[in-house]
């Protein structure tokens, strides 16, 4: 027997749709997703990127936008081994937390705004305020915003989507734009591809793959908050794969870095004074 | 949100357009006078034996301590254990941090990673760290604005005409704050309460009253006022409010794995309520070849 009554709280949506099982009001017989059933229809029919896509944007993808998410997808599914949020979740793995921790670990780190998904946000803001106006891209770069925000992040020190350490743009990062370029139904990717030497002029550091990012959620028609929140799911198979391979490697084949620490005020071994004894 | 806002780069790009100076600098040189730990010897902590010199520092002097970088006499530290006792430890799993452990329980997660995840949403920006963080810039930044000569009212005035809010002032849920009396209890009872952020807290809610904007002072602007009394800045009062909610968090979390799995606050489907799109047919999309 049902127990809603109007003073019932709900949860409010417009995304996801269940009807009960006749049997069990607390197990659904039907899941919609936008109004697909989930696994009457889409489970036979949809890959998983296009179900992602459909979840972020509430309508199917076209083939344009499912080649584009799909090969973003592979270009940031694994950061690479040395990258912070990965080494984030081999500190996990080394030393036998939980899996969830080391993936707890990477994102937060990888959601940070050198290299992480915050960068990714403060890049699709330019995206939206400069679009594809050089002029525009070089007032803002060269002056940047007149006050900051209060709240808990750290300011970001850099132009975001460029790399304030590099010295050339990498060659991986060379060939992902060109081919998210090539396959993307925007316009972001193709004026960055063409405008990328002239931005890294401008802001004296290479492109980096937020910046890729960035550009690609935009011509995907991402807001910033849902490409922050793509950039953190999407990055994480790598996170996952490598805390596993160092948990079973295990600590004594990880780096210490025991001749890596220089303390600059060592008050060296505590010596107890004998007068006061 | 900082989006679309970034500094002026603390490294210089024209020269790491040559070199990656800044990397190979700091391969294997980590210079840092916050501490290390001696391998079966000893550990130093901002310059101090902790074994030895800091043996009998308590925990949350210790805290403040890393930290500041300054060691807070026993009734500084009884302020912010107070503080924390008093305005952020409440174990009702309704709250939406004290939830998520609550949830972590129910679903048989462990302790730590349901500690972890409501520290973490802890960071909100309508209430914990965001409001925290707010709660003390608005503090700072009005004092320097009296210090000025500028006038509070207008100050105020200016503030919601840019913000819409004043940071500490009004609750979400209920305006009235019931632990703005303890806490003015407590810090009666240490010294604390006629300090100057303090004084400007109870200035600022006054004239809120005057000008009948029906804010009423919350507890994120005590606590500030009473930490930049002490000399914290906005970043060190962040860093320090971090830990705050956990006593009330793990009780919660405790609660509910003592209850059968899976029970704590069930939602049948019909407390969804849908308002989307009505039930449509999945066209298979022709895909393209990668390119």
């Amino acid at each position: 027997m049902s127990r809603i009554s109007a003073e019932t709280e709900v949860v409010r949506t417009k995304i996801w749709l269940e009807t009960p099982q006749l049997d069990d009001p607390f197990s659904a017989s039907k899941c919609y997703c936008y109004g697909y059933d989930v696994y009457g229809d889409l489970l036979h029919k949809a890959s998983w990127t296009e179900y992602v896509f459909l979840m972020f944007s509430g309508e199917a993808p076209s083939p344009a936008q499912i080649l584009l998410l799909d090969s973003l997808a592979v270009a940031i599914a694994n950061p690479g081994i040395r990258d912070h949020s990965v080494r984030a979740a081999m500190n996990g793995g080394v030393g036998g937390s939980p899996n969830a921790a080391c993936l707890i670990a990477a994102l937060s780190v990888g959601a940070g705004g050198l290299g992480g998904a915050h960068e990714v946000a403060a890049a699709m803001e330019l995206w939206t305020r400069c679009g594809a106006d050089l002029n525009e891209w070089k007032k803002r770069i060269q002056t940047p915003h007149d006050r900051q925000p209060i709240d808990t992040w750290p300011p970001i020190e850099h132009v975001p989507g460029f790399n304030p350490h590099g010295v050339s743009c990498p060659k991986p990062l060379l060939e992902t734009l060109h081919h998210l370029a090539n396959c993307s139904p925007g316009e972001a990717l193709p004026w960055l591809e063409t405008n990328r030497a002239n931005l890294e002029q401008i802001t004296k550091c290479p492109l980096a793959m937020p910046g890729i990012a960035a550009a690609a959620f935009a011509d995907l028609g991402f807001s910033s908050a849902q490409a922050e929140m793509l950039y953190l799911i999407m990055r994480l198979p790598g996170a996952a794969v490598h805390a596993l391979e160092q948990q079973r490697l295990g600590w004594r084949k990880y780096p210490f870095f025991k001749n890596g620490l220089h303390l600059e005020n060592d008050p060296g071994p505590f010596r107890i004074n004998q007068d006061s004894l | 949100m900082t989006l679309g806002h970034f500094v002026s780069t603390k490294i210089p790009c024209d020269s790491v357009m040559k070199t990656p100076v800044a990397l190979e600098q700091h391969e294997d040189n980590w210079k840092t006078s916050m501490g290390a730990w001696f391998p079966g010897d000893r550990v130093v902590f901002r310059g101090k034996d902790l074994l030895n010199e800091l043996k009998d520092i308590s925990w949350v002097g210790l805290l403040l301590f890393g930290i500041t970088g300054r060691f807070f006499n026993e009734k500084q530290v009884r302020l912010f254990e107070g503080l924390w006792s008093l305005s952020a430890s409440f174990p009702d799993p309704r709250l939406w941090n004290n939830r998520v452990a609550a949830l972590a329980a129910t679903a048989r997660s462990t302790g730590n990673l349901a500690v972890s995840g409501a520290v973490a949403v802890s960071e909100a920006r309508i209430y914990g760290r965001g409001a925290d963080i707010r709660a003390i810039d608005f503090l700072l930044r009005t004092k320097s604005k009296i210090d000025a000569e500028e006038d509070l009212g207008e100050i105020i005035r200016e503030e919601l005409r840019e913000r819409r809010v004043i940071p500490g002032y009004g609750r979400p849920i209920t305006n009235k704050d019931e632990r703005i009396v303890p806490v003015k209890r407590l810090a009666e009872e240490l010294g604390f309460l006629h300090g100057t952020y303090v004084d400007l807290a109870f200035n600022i809610e006054q004239q809120l009253a005057r000008g009948r904007w029906r804010m009423r002072m919350n507890i994120a602007a005590l606590c500030a006022a009473l930490a930049a009394d002490q000399g914290l800045s906005r970043q060190e009062y962040y860093y320090i409010s971090i830990p705050s909610f956990i006593a009330g968090i793990l009780p919660c979390f405790i609660d509910s794995t003592q209850k059968p799995e899976g029970s704590f606050l069930p939602l049948r489907c019909q407390r969804v309520l849908y308002e989307g799109k009505l039930p449509r047919t999945w066209n298979n999309q022709q895909k393209l070849p990668v390119a």
